[in-house]
């Protein structure tokens, strides 16, 4: 501290800083990040325990769980989404306001996890736009913990203020619905002999 | 202790036992009125259960669906299954929703995965699957991964929302 008034190189008295209205922006909003909690399943069990005091999420700035959508900025779809599910699961991301998040925690909401039926979305990336997956079934809070952290990061490397990154991102984060992998699935379902029940499903 | 024989010989019924599991095998156009002795002269007050097998392709089977009713009378304990057979096309039943209420969402269920209709049914809708799917998917020629059904949404990106 040579001067405890001014800044000898910009001029500016010391309690003054200056910084771009992005970076001002990144740092508020990566600091309080409100979840809305889209929890299904067994992963909004750890999701709750990430909340509570034992892992605390409020020291990174989002316990703020809100049930309302109007009221989040990072939408955490903990467990797997079935097909009744799946509208609604839009009409809420539809609802909450920009900027916003996309956090698809555990392996049901990432890719279907073990449940591959009619009835269970096969990835939540698909039909929404995802930011950060996170593995395991369920996953430890300390991983919720790590992924937070990682959304902060990614906020503060890339974010805007007035959301500027997302206008690239034009297509589904997930696989493109019908695409290969379900021609894969249905070839997997090739016919058993001796058992005419099991057709592969038709295609288009 | 219900005594069966009266019963089988009015509605040409058959029996089975496996332990204490009671069953009495009846031809579908019969299986409303026997519900109808059952619940109104043998004490039969509550319908426990309605559900369905498919048999398609079981070995030794001759009918495609079995739909089984398990009724219980609360004031001896005594349960017993009354179990009947349809067939395609158009497997139908006459709806127990006017001997127990509780039938209402059972029916419902049984018409949802297997596309079995009960006549007389009050609100004959899909429970379980949304509205606009087309299949019955307990049906044993549906494949177990669907027919694409749950791909079949808009997709939303992140730049458009």
């Amino acid at each position: 501290m040579v001067d405890s008034t001014t800044n000898s190189r910009s001029g500016l008295p010391d309690n003054v800083f200056l910084t771009t209205i992005d970076a001002a922006a990144n740092w508020a909003r990566s600091n309080s990040l409100w979840p809305m909690p889209f929890a299904t399943a067994c992963c909004g069990i750890e999701l709750m325990a990430t909340a509570s005091s034992r892992f605390d999420l409020a020291r990174f700035g989002a316990e703020v769980m809100r049930f309302s959508p109007r009221q989040c900025d990072l939408m955490i779809v903990a467990g797997r989404v079935a097909m009744k599910m799946l509208p609604v699961l839009q009409r809420i991301w539809l609802q909450m306001p920009e900027p916003k998040w996309c956090i698809s925690m555990g392996a049901c909401a990432c890719t279907g996890g073990v449940f591959d039926t009619y009835a269970v979305v096969q990835g939540v990336d698909r039909f929404i736009p995802v930011d950060l997956y996170i593995p395991g079934c369920p996953p430890r809070p300390e991983q919720l913990i790590a992924a937070l952290i990682e959304m902060q990061s990614k906020i503060m490397n890339t974010g805007t203020f007035d959301g500027r990154e997302f206008a690239h991102r034009t297509q589904a984060t997930g696989p493109v619905p019908l695409d290969l992998d379900e021609i894969r699935r249905a070839k997997e379902a090739a016919l058993v002999e001796g058992l005419e029940i099991f057709q592969p499903p038709k295609l288009g | 202790m219900l005594n069966l024989q009266p019963l089988l010989d009015q509605f040409q019924a058959t029996t089975s036992q496996f332990r204490d599991n009671v069953r009495v095998i009846v031809s579908a156009d019969k299986a409303h009125s026997l519900l109808t002795t059952l619940k109104e002269q043998h004490g039969f007050d509550m319908l426990v259960d309605i559900t369905a097998v498919d048999y398609l392709e079981y070995e030794g089977a001759t009918d495609r669906f079995g739909v089984v009713y398990c009724v219980l009378s609360t004031e001896t304990g005594e349960r017993l299954v009354v179990k009947t057979h349809v067939n395609e096309p158009n497997p139908t039943l006459p709806t127990a929703t006017n001997l127990w209420r509780g039938a209402d969402w059972m029916e419902r269920e049984v018409f949802d995965m297997f596309g079995i209709t009960f006549a007389g049914h009050p609100d004959l809708r899909r429970i379980l699957m949304p509205e606009e799917f087309t299949s019955y998917p307990l049906r044993k020629d549906y494949p177990l991964k669907g027919r694409g059904e749950r791909h079949n949404f808009p997709v939303i990106t992140r730049s458009e929302s």
